[in-house]
């Protein structure tokens, strides 16, 4: 246990200090998010409508910008080979990192999103329900998005390669986030059931994500 | 304790660079792995460490602990420090000593020995590569493991740090600890040679 806090607190000490991943990702958040009404153009309607959306979008974007380094900067200093051969599983080493980084990375797009929410036209309740949806969800954003971050360490430049391995993964994340959030907006159909299938495939990426992780770390050794 | 190889073959990118590679190293001996460069000192290093596969052939740690694997009872110190700029020196040692674990001594004791105690504070960007260095070694003293594998170790160091180093093995080989070290120079004490044939 010692093991593991020692990482995550490491993690996020580095994410937090100058040129750490946490800002990064919420001014990103913030950029994307700006720039969605002057594109849209000043429909408060549609701006309203399109929010859970935009919202969403902007999360995993940002997340995403950040999660390709989850691993590859650990391999360049020879962090990764030490972390290998200790004692602590490499699964749950990942699990660890992955945590870390929802925690520095994740947690901040959630803090954020009531005042982007503002932005975008939504009321307290709608802006509410995409806080908590992505509370819910952004998990499995970072978890499933560690297993193209392990795949990215083997092959050099692999950053832009993350993108294209993870979206994919993250589509049914994506469907259910906006559909639980637009659930609780509009209606007609429950929260309930997009809510809980969010959950889900939160608690889902959990175990799978770690073992892939690992197993994709280990196989990438040179 | 005795650490031995058999047989060895390393394949790298599909080039093969070295087979049929045996050697053994009792606890308390220093194995001075030298070659030219490219003739696969860190290949063999790694493969130690379980970093790598062999193609053919096994590597054993005969009476060592026996529920812990092989690399799990080393210590490996690369040509990369393993070290965050972002952190402070002794926030990098004592996170090494934290996640490493077992057998652990004070970290601030393990700075005062590779001479760094002055630096604690100072975050590991603006460290020299000797110092880096310095701060690696640290880490084999925080924490306790009784195989070292080290790549060239002394590089980076200046005089005085590798006589420092020469002091730090003699004291791991006198408590029964063994390494093994890749080397071009001289490492100061007395040590059992493997020469690597000129692969490449």
């Amino acid at each position: 246990m010692t093991a593991l806090a020692a990482l995550i607190r490491r993690d996020i000490r580095i994410a937090l200090r100058v040129g750490g991943g946490a800002l990064i990702g919420v001014l990103f958040f913030l950029s994307v998010v700006v720039l969605m009404p002057f594109a849209v153009g000043p429909d408060l309607k549609l701006l309203a409508r399109l929010g859970p959306a935009i919202l969403w979008l902007g999360a995993l974007l940002a997340s995403l910008l950040t999660l390709d380094r989850l691993f590859t900067a650990d391999h360049e200093d020879g962090s990764l080979d030490l972390i290998v051969m200790s004692r602590t599983p490499l699964e749950l080493a990942c699990g660890a990192k992955a945590l870390a980084h929802w925690i520095a990375a994740g947690l901040p797009l959630i803090v954020a999103t009531p005042v982007l929410g503002l932005l975008l036209n939504l009321d307290t309740l709608s802006t509410a329900a995409v806080a908590l949806t992505l509370l819910a969800g952004t998990p499995a954003l970072t978890f499933t998005g560690m297993i193209g971050a392990a795949l990215a360490v083997t092959l050099h430049r692999g950053g832009l390669l993350l993108a294209v391995l993870v979206l994919p993964l993250s589509i049914p994340v994506l469907i259910f986030g906006v559909a639980a959030s637009e659930a609780a907006i509009t209606g007609p159909q429950g929260f309930g059931a997009p809510f809980a299938i969010l959950c889900a495939l939160s608690l889902v990426s959990f175990v799978i994500g770690p073992f892939a992780a690992a197993a994709s770390l280990r196989q990438g050794l040179d | 304790m005795r650490l031995s190889g058999q047989n060895l073959r390393c394949v790298r990118g599909g080039r093969e660079v070295f087979a049929g590679l045996d050697f053994g190293a009792e606890a308390g001996e220093l194995l001075a792995v030298t070659g030219a460069n490219g003739s696969g000192k860190t290949s063999l290093l790694r493969l130690i460490a379980g970093l790598l596969v062999p193609a053919e052939g096994a590597i054993v740690l005969a009476s060592g602990e026996a529920e812990l694997t092989l690399a799990e009872q080393a210590h490996y110190l690369g040509h990369r420090d393993a070290l965050k700029p972002a952190l402070s020196v002794m926030e990098n040692l004592a996170f090494w000593r934290d996640f490493l674990g077992g057998e652990v001594s004070d970290a601030g004791k393990s700075l005062e020995a590779v001479g760094l105690d002055h630096a604690a504070h100072l975050p590991a960007a603006y460290l020299s590569a000797g110092q880096r260095r310095r701060l690696s070694l640290a880490r084999l003293l925080a924490v306790r493991r009784p195989l070292w594998l080290l790549d060239e170790p002394t590089a980076a160091l200046d005089a005085a740090g590798q006589e420092l180093f020469a002091g730090l093995m003699r004291d791991h080989l006198a408590r029964g600890g063994l390494i093994v070290a890749a080397t071009h120079g001289p490492l100061g004490l007395e040590a059992r040679e493997l020469k690597i044939g000129g692969a490449l």
